[in-house]
């Protein structure tokens, strides 16, 4: 088992957190979250252009740089420490996971070379109403005609799925669970844009009335949907982690600016230790991360364990690392103006976006076989 | 002869486990079988074997009885040795915190006299710093130690004292100059615990048992060839054998005994509670937070091994850890339910829930409070301020100490 990074791993780091500091900061960030898109092209160009980060895991025969889930987890980790509003999740991590745990080879050639350059936006469609991405779950349904497969039924938490050029959809196909490519644009796909807890991700519901689409080869959908799930788990936990180090950084900076009774606010006990428990959420998260990461690409066999671990630990632990940041910011700490409440609601929507705590525990319950 | 290589040495260390040690057993991984194997004779005569056989002080220096090998060696035994039972509880305070700071401040001829013996086994030492108006701050000691022209005589108390009614030498900081600030008038010594004014009793824990003891040094003569380091410079070398502590401490993360996961999960299934989804939570929880507790371990342990200190960064480790005794306990309890309340007292299995309830509390307070944890993270490793200090530049005895009213010494 490998916990520390190369030192090639981290320069790519240091390569991704300059190229962010300097075409996204926080006030760049409030400007793209007030436009439809709700992310910004020019950045998304420069992401695949200069570090070729959008094909990170992909394979090079498919046009990727052809590393492992480790370099997505620290590309992952600097992102959500910048709160970048960014299709980064959907395309170069569910879309991708997804296309790369199927076994249609041709597919692969054909559409990976160009969402690891990020030319085409990918995203991946499984939760219905119920928010679950259990396969069993899903109840859009594909039929074949004499004109190919037709999709109908309603998709929501679709992330970036008014940006996405490329779906990738999970439905039943004659009682089988089996995924398909739709045009994004094609007719008999309508999209909505959902109002969003988190100002920086576009989240949309999907309805399919009888959407043209492509049945992808797999021989175990199931197999293959939960094996996309836990590494985009593993990705998502990385984020999360980024995140929770931010909101520990701005926490610590601020509790030794603020004066208050003559002296730092960081020299009070009750902030300090705050600021402690924060510190050590990140060691054991990082810890955690850096185990599910390795497992993805070095032991599949304990990746449904860590993968659980990974979730159920970054989850609530940027969320309540987000909270005290808040709390520790006292009364700038709710504004609107502050960066705080930002890093809260996508503390709160990530929580909540591909499987809540309770239900990731009791999915974790039945992967240690209790 | 060629040195032996890495691989090798591994290789005969396991084979010498083997042959040598008894193995662990599954119960013993989540009981205590350890501590009921070894007595003191039983583990010197281990000890003695293993020192013999050239698997004491790996790394240590030859010239003082060590193997003159490198810490990989060191730890390529320690990943060997983790499937064996050893008598580590008699030696693990002299191995990893009281010989480590003798290779570092000690003479020549106390490194000669001391660091050999302590390898074979022959001499158990223990640590004598807290004492009851000196818990978090040890700094405040009252323990006096006076000069006599060519010796010292010490006496006061000390107590949280691990392996002390076995020892034959303790490292002791004492009090050698009142009128300095409490830092800067502190003293280390070896002292000999079988001499005269020396009296130890077991001090019984709010789990029925006495790990730890009480010292008692009622004018003990201690020769001054026995400071370690310099005269009131004692602070500085109870300070470097804390850092030896940590790092012993950090190096044992894997959780062997009490509320663990997989014990958890086998009583959940043994009482019919594994299809409670409200148990199953529990479990799932306790499952996240024991492996996140591990895995900080073992990343700071291969962090070290490239060189980067954890330093301070392993209070994150043993903050986390009483956070976890305390949540495991609760879960226990949880399944258990009335058993773990009432018991009959033939089964000797019984106790053991009820035990890990009890235990709890002081993994968060021994070898440094969590509110202490807490504070070093903050301070050392975040660089947050200091509370405002009184007594940094006072004389000692002018201050005041534990729960006594008056000044700390008249």
């Amino acid at each position: 088992m490998n916990l520390v990074l190369t030192e090639e791993q981290d320069e790519l780091r240091a390569s991704v957190r300059r190229l962010l500091a300097d075409r996204s900061p926080m006030s760049r960030v409030r400007q793209v979250i007030q436009t439809p898109e709700c992310y910004d092209r020019t950045l998304w160009d420069r992401m695949a252009a200069d570090l070729g980060l959008q094909g990170m895991a992909v394979p090079d025969t498919c046009g990727g740089a052809g590393f492992g889930q480790v370099e997505v987890s620290i590309v992952m980790e600097e992102l959500g420490r910048a709160l970048v509003p960014s299709p980064f999740l959907a395309s170069a991590v569910l879309a991708t996971n997804a296309l790369l745990t199927l076994d249609d080879e041709d597919a692969k050639r054909e559409l990976l070379p160009s969402i690891a350059a990020g030319r085409v936006i990918a995203t991946l469609a499984v939760a219905e109403d119920r928010g679950s991405w259990d396969g069993s779950d899903v109840a859009t349904t594909a039929a074949l005609g004499g004109d190919g497969w037709r999709l109908h039924g309603a998709k929501t938490l679709v992330v970036d799925g008014l940006n996405a050029d490329l779906l990738v959809v999970a439905a039943q196909a004659g009682g089988e669970l089996a995924f398909f490519t739709v045009d994004g644009s094609a007719p008999g796909v309508s999209r909505t844009r959902r109002t969003g807890l988190d100002l920086t991700r576009q989240l949309a519901s999907i309805e399919f009335s009888g959407a043209a689409a492509r049945r992808l080869v797999c021989e175990d959908a199931a197999a293959a949907l939960s094996r996309a799930v836990d590494l985009s788990w593993v990705a998502l936990a990385a984020e999360q982690l980024g995140g929770l180090q931010k909101c520990l950084d701005m926490s610590v900076d601020y509790a030794k600016a603020r004066a208050q009774f003559g002296r730092p606010i960081g020299s009070f006990q009750a902030v300090k230790h705050l600021c402690a428990d924060m510190h050590v959420a990140m060691e054991l998260g990082r810890s955690v991360l850096r185990y599910a990461a390795w497992a993805a690409d070095e032991a599949p066999d304990q990746l449904p364990e860590a993968a659980g671990l990974a979730r159920a630990y970054c989850s609530q632990a940027f969320f309540k690392v987000a909270a005290d940041a808040i709390q520790v910011h006292g009364g700038i700490g709710f504004t609107w103006e502050h960066d705080a409440h930002l890093y809260y609601r996508r503390a709160k929507s990530s929580e909540l976006l591909m499987g809540g705590p309770a239900q990731v525990r009791e999915q974790l319950a039945g992967r240690l076989a209790v | 002869m060629a040195p032996e290589e890495l691989p090798d040495f591994r290789a005969r260390a396991r084979v010498w486990l083997e042959v040598n040690a008894p193995r662990r057993s599954d119960d013993d991984r989540a009981g205590s079988g350890a501590a009921r194997r070894w007595d003191l004779s039983s583990a010197r005569a281990f000890q003695a074997r293993l020192h013999a056989a050239g698997f004491a002080g790996i790394a240590w220096p030859t010239a003082y009885g060590g193997q003159g090998r490198t810490p990989a060696d060191q730890r390529a035994f320690d990943e060997e040795a983790r499937d064996f039972d050893l008598p580590g509880e008699f030696f693990t305070i002299g191995m990893g915190m009281c010989g480590p700071t003798l290779l570092d401040l000690g003479t020549e001829e106390q490194k000669l006299r001391y660091i050999r013996p302590l390898l074979s086994g022959e001499e158990v030492w223990c640590q004598l710093f807290s004492e009851p108006g000196a818990g978090s701050d040890v700094a405040s000691l009252q323990t006096r130690a006076v000069s006599d022209g060519d010796g010292w005589v010490v006496s006061g108390q000390k107590v949280w004292t691990s392996v002390a009614r076995f020892a034959d030498l303790g490292a002791l900081i004492a009090r050698t100059d009142p009128d300095r600030p409490k830092h800067d008038g502190i003293t280390m010594f070896v002292v000999d615990m079988h001499a005269p004014g020396v009296t130890v009793r077991p001090l019984r824990d709010m789990t029925g048992g006495a790990t730890f003891n009480e010292v008692f040094f009622d004018g003990v003569r201690v020769p001054q060839a026995n400071v370690i380091g310099d005269v009131n410079g004692g602070w500085s070398a109870a300070i470097r054998m804390l850092l030896h502590e940590r790092v012993a401490i950090g190096g044992s993360t894997q959780p062997r005994r009490g509320a663990t996961f997989t014990s958890l999960v086998d009583l959940a299934r043994s009482r019919g509670r594994s299809r409670d989804p409200v148990i199953r939570q529990q479990l799932a929880e306790l499952y996240v937070r024991q492996r996140a507790v591990h895995l900080l371990g073992t990343r700071l342990a291969q962090e070290a091994r490239q060189g980067l200190s954890p330093g301070s960064r392993g209070s994150a480790a043993k903050l986390a850890a009483a956070e976890l005794a305390r949540f495991s306990a609760g879960v226990a309890a949880e399944l258990v339910g009335g058993d773990a309340i009432a018991w009959d007292s033939s089964d000797p299995e019984a106790a053991r829930w009820a035990g890990a309830v009890l235990s709890a509390p002081a993994a968060a307070i021994a070898g440094g409070s969590n509110e202490i944890q807490r504070n070093i993270i903050g301070e050392r490793v975040l660089g947050l301020p200091k509370e405002p200090q009184v007594d940094r530049d006072v004389p000692f005895r002018e201050l005041r100490v534990g729960t006594q009213t008056g000044p700390a010494t008249s």
